[in-house]
């Protein structure tokens, strides 16, 4: 087999260290202003794309970062103890989604998502991170490697996916399907 | 549109169950800021004299700082104004935490309770919601427990809760009310919450909050930030390492306790114990502290990690920061271990960490004396650490001498009578105080003692060093970057300002140069009142972030408000007035203004009168420490000087009344 071809990418992430986190909230102030329009002119932490779980009696604190809009809750929902301290699921769930109020827009319920605070000019790093004295929040970019082929679409996928429509609704209507949407072009 | 403050006060009439939203003047705000200075033209216009701390037309007032809830870092401080049951004044006493924000965000800049609730109640406040809800079901709870309770019958997590324990239901002279990590507890305000039956408040928010000029704001913040970073970096040399840097005194992170041990007084603030702080000592009690500590935690948008999560085996976790670490150990001659555990106990209850102390060992003192005898303690246990817990017991449910000491070391020594004042020996204006005893008389702080309404050495010293540094070298060290100086003067105080000689105290600084330095100590106090930022940002520490040349700024860029330095000095001035003609009007005058008798060994009768004569003029108040009609007027307060003239405070031509005053 021919070796493949690797190119390198830079990835922006923000590393939580949970430990360090004093649950002071700043970032929440400053995520929220900076986000407002005009920059800065308001802040609301309940706009913010970053929450700070606390608990402070059972010394839970932990930064969570506003991901994917997701319409269904859930099913089943788990608990986990780490370090004697147990964590409902939900804690490390980066989903705005029904069962939360987490996320959304106060007044118009709209999904929030952390954009690490892409802007003209860019920042050095995004603001939760800056205002982050405690170093709890800390921001990389690290170069990852990846194939550099791996944004084509592989024959195999298609084939798998496909198959799977054959085997529930039959051949027949996958190829009518198929016929129809091309007629559609 | 209202910028930093919201511009509606919540005024709740807690007797009939009325509850209105009230817009704010805009322009009381730019003559009173906010926080404490707009809560005095609230008590003044609103509270007169004969109104008793205890009476329906006391009013509660818990006030967000102008600035709280943006994002200026630190400001987040909750200002709860009353008349205390303990000094008759008016109580200044405020707390950090999350509540201030919260409220902001819920779209209030203060919570005006006024009558009396006829049963326990809490109120739950989220954003255009506020009702008066049963708390029956909280009676006797912990402040913590209650806080807990709360947050999970309204399933809110992210609410916060001021709440009072079980002091603060029996009226305790000296109940805080308490808020996780933070306490409002100087002056008895919880009792005044008790008395008016309102368990807790919850607070939960979700609106903006909005600043005039955006970018400029967020670049004031920045460089408070960096400055942070700064003096984390470079910690002031020839100090103590509890001043050295920022923040409230690092009780929770630093373990060399010697300076306290050694200089501060034991039990009934009669024994000091040179050479207590041994290596055996400090190796138990660190070890009792970081066995204790969780985590070492903030206040809303601060880095400093003031507080810390206390869990010692067997008890509950809770939270503290701050000179609470001793107060108990040293009252009670004990460890560490003890302090910590009585503490918890003392937290849920819900007593003022200074007061409650002190009168323990007072009532041990007391009965060590044959002034409390077995008849007035029945039950008393033999074990002197077992006593302390007896007694915090009954205290705190106004039991049998409970009930007496519930009051006070003042007022409850007059009650036992028999000589018993002789051992309320540590109150100004009849409250607690630091347990110091010192040798030689300090001018600059004789008359923050004398002259502060606090009633709180901590809530007016700050800024200048409490003490020369030995040589001229290190005293030119450190004036190079003390630009926080309203002016080059004070360096020159500083540094020719020396350990011994005649440039020592007591006559150095001079009477004038004190005022001078005392004025300016003060004002930063009085500033970060209105404005909600906590005074371990700004006035407490040494070479603070938070200054009188960055302030102006902050209130222009923030509120929308024209400010300089004059014009911020003016306003802090015209509610500093205020508040001090509250207390005049409930009849503080010059023969109040004066610290315990036994605070310094060596007095100077004459020096201490030309200091407080100075002051007085200085401050443009007459001899018996009363602003003059032409300070009032100065100030914009001739609404004032009218009412003194009225009730015979002031005559028409300024001299004050002679004699016998109001309130004794």
């Amino acid at each position: 087999m021919a070796e493949k071809k690797k190119k390198t990418k830079i990835v922006k992430r923000i590393h939580v260290d949970a430990d360090k986190c004093n649950g002071c909230r700043a970032c929440e102030v400053v995520c929220s202003a900076f986000h407002a329009a005009p920059k800065y002119s308001s802040n609301n932490p309940a706009r913010s794309r970053i929450r700070v779980i606390t608990h402070p009696l059972k010394d839970i604190y932990l930064p969570v970062y506003a991901g994917e809009y997701t319409p269904a809750e859930c099913l089943g929902r788990n608990t986990y103890t780490l370090d004697g301290k147990e964590y409902d699921e939900c804690a490390f769930c980066r989903a705005s989604c029904p069962s939360r109020d987490d996320f959304k827009e106060p007044d118009s319920g709209l999904p929030l998502k952390c954009d690490m605070c892409e802007s003209e000019p860019d920042l050095d790093e995004p603001m939760c991170v800056k205002w982050c004295l405690v170093d709890a929040l800390t921001y990389e970019e690290v170069e990852v490697e990846v194939d550099e082929d791996e944004d084509e679409v592989r024959i195999e996928d298609v084939e798998l996916g496909l198959e799977s429509l054959v085997d529930k609704y039959g051949l027949d209507k996958v190829l009518d399907t198929i016929a129809r949407l091309s007629k559609k072009d | 549109m209202r910028y930093a403050e919201t511009g509606i006060n919540l005024e709740i009439d807690l007797s009939t169950g009325n509850i209105e939203r009230v817009v704010s003047d805009p322009k009381d705000t730019e003559l009173y800021l906010g926080g404490l200075g707009t809560n005095a033209k609230i008590l003044w216009d609103r509270v007169p004299p004969e109104v008793e701390p205890f009476s329906e037309d006391n009013l509660l007032i818990f006030s967000a700082g102008l600035l709280c809830g943006t994002p200026a870092t630190g400001c987040n401080r909750t200002i709860v104004s009353t008349i205390s049951p303990q000094t008759q004044l008016m109580a200044f006493s405020m707390m950090g935490g999350f509540w201030a924000p919260e409220l902001k965000y819920a779209g209030y800049d203060k919570v005006v309770l006024r009558g009396k609730s006829p049963d326990l109640v809490y109120l739950w406040i989220k954003d255009d919601k506020v009702e008066i809800r049963d708390a029956s079901h909280l009676a006797g709870k912990g402040a913590t427990e209650t806080a807990e309770l709360l947050r999970q019958e309204l399933g809110e997590p992210r609410a916060q809760v001021a709440a009072i324990g079980l002091a603060g239901e029996s009226r305790v002279f000296f109940a805080s009310i308490e808020q996780g990590r933070s306490s409002a507890s100087r002056g008895g305000i919880g009792a005044v919450m008790g008395d008016k039956r309102v368990k807790a408040i919850v607070v939960r928010g979700t609106k903006d909050i909005n600043v005039a000029r955006p970018d400029e704001f967020l670049g004031l913040c920045d460089e408070v930030l960096e400055y942070i970073k700064w003096r984390a970096a470079n910690p002031i040399k020839g100090v103590m390492p509890i001043l050295a840097g920022l923040g409230s005194p690092q009780e929770m992170a630093i373990h060399d306790e010697k300076w306290h041990t050694e200089n501060f007084m034991w039990g009934n603030s009669r024994v000091r114990r040179k050479g207590f702080w041994t290596e055996e000592i400090e190796k138990q009690w660190t070890e009792t502290m970081e066995g204790a500590r969780t985590r070492l935690i903030s206040c809303y948008n601060c880095p400093m990690k003031c507080g810390a999560t206390i869990s010692m085996s067997g008890l509950p976790t809770y939270m503290m920061k701050c000179f609470s670490k001793l107060t108990y150990t040293m009252a009670a001659m004990s460890d560490l271990d003890f302090g910590l555990r009585i503490a918890q106990r003392a937290t849920e209850y819900g007593v003022d960490g200074f007061s409650a102390p002190q009168v323990m060992a007072f009532a041990l003192e007391l009965y060590d004396n044959g002034i409390l005898t077995d008849e007035d303690m029945p039950g008393l246990p033999e074990g002197n650490e077992e006593r302390f817990y007896w007694l915090l017991d009954r205290i705190v449910r106004r039991e049998g001498i409970g009930d007496v000491l519930a009051d006070g070391t003042y007022w409850a020594a007059k009650k036992i009578g028999n000589g018993a004042d002789a051992y309320a020996h540590n109150n100004i204006k009849k409250h607690e105080q630091l347990p110091l005893k010192l040798s030689m008389l300090n001018p600059i702080y004789f008359l923050m003692y004398s002259t502060g309404e606090k009633i709180n050495i901590t809530q007016i010293e700050g800024q200048f060093p409490q003490a020369p540094f030995p040589t001229r070298e290190e005293r030119e060290e450190f004036v190079k970057d003390w630009f926080q100086v309203p002016d080059d003067r004070f360096k020159q105080y500083f540094l020719d300002w020396e350990l011994r000689g005649e440039n020592s105290i007591p006559y150095y600084p001079t009477p004038q140069m004190c005022c001078d330095i005392v004025d300016w100590q003060e004002r930063m106090h009085y500033i970060d009142d209105a404005l909600g930022m906590c005074a371990g940002l700004s006035s407490f520490p040494l070479k603070p972030p938070y200054h009188i040349h960055n302030y102006p700024k902050f209130i222009t860029a923030g509120a929308g408000i024209e400010m300089d330095e004059e014009a911020l000095t003016q306003a802090a001035r015209r509610y500093r007035t205020l508040v001090r003609a509250i207390n005049i009007r409930r009849g503080m005058r010059r023969k109040d203004e004066k610290p315990p008798e036994n605070h310094w060994k060596k007095r100077f009768p004459e020096l201490e009168k030309e200091l407080l004569d100075t002051y007085y003029k200085f401050k443009g108040w007459n001899e018996d420490g009363i602003p003059t009609k032409e300070t009032l007027d100065e100030l914009g307060l001739d609404y004032v000087a009218e009412e003194f003239v009225e009730r015979g405070i002031l005559k028409e031509d300024e001299g004050a009344e002679s004699g016998e005053t109001a309130a004794e």
